[in-house]
């Protein structure tokens, strides 16, 4: 089959690649009137990031991100007809669908902050920056845009940069992160070893055949959804305080604490998968990523010794023990908000986690089945009793089995190592999508 | 005919706070204790909101569905050769239908009046609510989704329309009123296991001799 010429230009970047930012800020937008909001997006058109520009070597320090939820394109002045051709997840949206997701008890959408449940919210804009400064810069420019656009209301904002050290990426648990990154037909990425062959561009953007080898239909009018994806967002709190606890009370040295966290994870935490080294850390394996994910548990690890069947890495790719898994895939963007906290310190009771964004043609059929499924499924694999440690919904009565000879190890009772805070389906137009909407008129 | 209507899916079932007791006191990994479970009419106990509609329950006879819809007039005779071709290609390749974990799968057509219905049944391990689109998948390779074209109101563009395939899988679903396991909550695997092992165990009496 041949390869898909993607539109790169008019694409916005967010998904293609990942742009040379350190920062960025997210707002939560409300648009009061339609014409509020084309005219807000009419005047900050020229700034949206195309995957073209970003991946080019032009200089550049400001890329913006704009994507809606379905009542954000209603605000805009999209018609009902053209509205009702959305799928019923994205027009329901993620606060309505807690129960599929089993962001039920302390993660419910009643607990969420930043009026991100709220029907109210319409749209996020990402300022990224290669600096602070440039952070600030950019918060100020919008913050007197949105002056100028009466009509145009930022419910609440959410500051992220990388924490240190800053040579690798890494989230406030202390793991390595950005390891898996599925490679798009199309764009001549070249999958890491392990990673199973590229995946078509209609699994991650409208309008291009996807891996049943058919263009799903699209919804309308086309100019408005093709080159679009779907981003599911999700701000996660990480409780890193009650983590090390957890730690320090199932590990005696700092060797077999790095093991236990090593097993919740499935990869040590510099990176180095459990299946490839099982007893001791290896930080170089962690780094090259053409051996990081050179692994499957099919025939290298059936039963679990190495990385547990209930741990992170497993429930989210559970690679050749599930099936269609390139229908499964999604893209990962984001990062992390609020400060470290410093080794040894007490929990101070400031938030700080991950704020992030799934990719995907379909939130029902790839993200809220990894939610529904892998993540929140107690029965996982005939697991019985067990979520994921880290984004499965964790109250205190799920377990996880650690496999091990001659005898297993299970730890009940996990607690909960995050919280969500917030989260929201959005629609990411591409270029040509925003100018259509910039353009609208009411009623049209 | 019984067809749940979608607003029947949303409404929320009534209390049964003592049948919920019975079936938890039965739900016992007791295989040979033979276990009947009786169904609520909206065929789940508790609603569980699944991504496509209300999660059905694991019975003693496993999970399951039972599809029926009518066919198209004029329709039958291809459908019927399907049997056959599903017949070659699980003599191909026996391990197609693997990834359900299934028990058993019931092809059956019959009449009501003039008109001519098709039903499909089928009772396996896997959670069919939550691996929907994985099944989907197997119609497609098994070829099954020629079948289904021959329905009523199947829409033809499924191809490019998954979630218009589910729900009219979930349309067409009728759920049990009753089910029924001999051996209660034993899955193919586990089964298999068993005559495995009988296998090996006869081996090793014969080579004893």
């Amino acid at each position: 089959m041949e390869s898909t010429v993607l539109e790169l230009d008019d694409i916005q970047h967010f998904l293609i690649s990942r742009p040379p930012a350190l920062t960025a800020r997210y707002e939560f937008l409300m648009f009061h009137q339609p014409a509020c909001g084309r005219a807000w997006l009419k005047g900050i058109l020229d700034k949206v990031g195309t995957a073209k520009n970003v991946g080019s070597n032009e200089a550049d320090s400001r890329w913006v991100t704009i994507a809606f939820t379905w009542n954000g394109l209603r605000a805009l002045g999209v018609n009902e007809t053209s509205l009702a051709t959305f799928p019923e997840e994205f027009r329901q949206g993620m606060a309505a669908r807690a129960e599929i997701l089993g962001t039920t008890g302390a993660n419910h959408p009643e607990h969420w902050v930043g009026s991100l449940g709220s029907p109210d919210l319409h749209a996020i804009v990402v300022l990224f920056a290669r600096n602070l400064a440039e952070r600030e810069r950019s918060t100020r420019e919008h913050r007197k845009y949105l002056v100028e656009c009466h009509g145009v209301e930022a419910l609440s904002s959410l500051n992220l940069e990388a924490i240190p050290p800053f040579n690798y990426a890494h989230e406030h648990f202390g793991y390595r992160d950005r390891l898996s990154q599925p490679a798009i037909d199309g764009t001549g990425d070249v999958p890491t070893p392990g990673s199973g062959p590229p995946i078509k561009a209609g699994e991650f953007f409208l309008g291009y055949p996807d891996e049943s080898g058919t263009r799903p239909a699209l919804p309308q009018p086309e100019v408005l959804s093709r080159n679009g994806s779907y981003l599911a967002y999700l701000r996660l709190e990480e409780h890193v305080g009650a983590f090390r606890d957890f730690l320090r009370e199932h590990g005696e040295t700092a060797d077999e604490q790095e093991l236990i966290a090593a097993k919740l994870m499935g990869r040590w935490r510099s990176g180095a998968p459990l299946t490839l080294r099982t007893d001791k850390d290896d930080p170089a394996l962690g780094a090259d990523m053409q051996r990081t994910n050179d692994f499957n548990y099919g025939t290298m690890d059936p039963y679990g010794y190495g990385c547990p069947v209930g741990s992170h890495i497993r429930r989210m790719n559970p690679r050749d023990t599930a099936e269609n898994m390139q229908r499964r895939k999604m893209i990962r963007r984001g990062g992390t908000y609020g400060p470290p906290l410093p080794e040894g310190a007490p929990e101070d009771g400031v938030e700080r986690g991950i704020a992030a964004f799934v990719g995907c043609a379909s939130l029902v059929r790839q993200f809220e089945f990894a939610m529904n499924v892998w993540v929140n499924d107690p029965k996982f694999k005939d697991l019985g009793n067990e979520r994921d440690p880290f984004v499965g919904t964790q109250d205190g009565t799920f377990d996880i089995t650690l496999p091990k000879r001659p005898i297993r190890k299970k730890i009940k009772g996990l607690p909960a190592f995050t919280t969500v805070r917030g989260g929201a389906y959005f629609f990411l137009p591409g270029m040509k999508a925003l100018r259509y909407l910039a353009t609208l008129e009411d009623g049209s | 005919m019984t067809k749940r209507s979608a607003s029947k899916k949303q409404e929320e079932p009534k209390d049964h706070p003592q049948r919920l007791h019975l079936v938890e006191r039965q739900r016992t990994n007791d295989w040979s204790r033979p276990q009947a479970m009786a169904i609520p009419m909206e065929g789940y106990f508790a609603l569980e909101q699944g991504r496509y509609g209300p999660i059905f329950p694991r019975t003693p006879a496993g999970h399951g569905f039972t599809i029926i819809a009518k066919i198209k007039p004029g329709t039958e005779d291809e459908i019927r050769q399907y049997g056959n071709k599903l017949e070659n290609a699980l003599a191909g390749d026996p391990h197609i239908l693997a990834p359900l974990q299934l028990h058993y799968l019931r092809w059956v057509l019959f009449n009501i009046g003039p008109d001519k219905y098709f039903m499909y049944q089928g009772i396996f391990d896997t959670d069919f609510d939550k691996y929907t689109e994985d099944a989907v998948e197997l119609f497609t390779q098994t070829g099954i989704n020629t079948i289904f074209e021959k329905l009523e109101g199947f829409p033809m563009d499924w191809k490019t329309n998954v979630p218009a395939f589910i729900k009219f899988l979930r349309q067409h679903q009728c759920p049990s009123f009753l089910e029924y396991g001999e051996y209660p909550y034993v899955t193919a695997v586990e089964i298999k296991k068993a005559l495995r092992l009988k296998e090996d165990f006869s081996d090793m009496l014969d080579q004893m001799q």
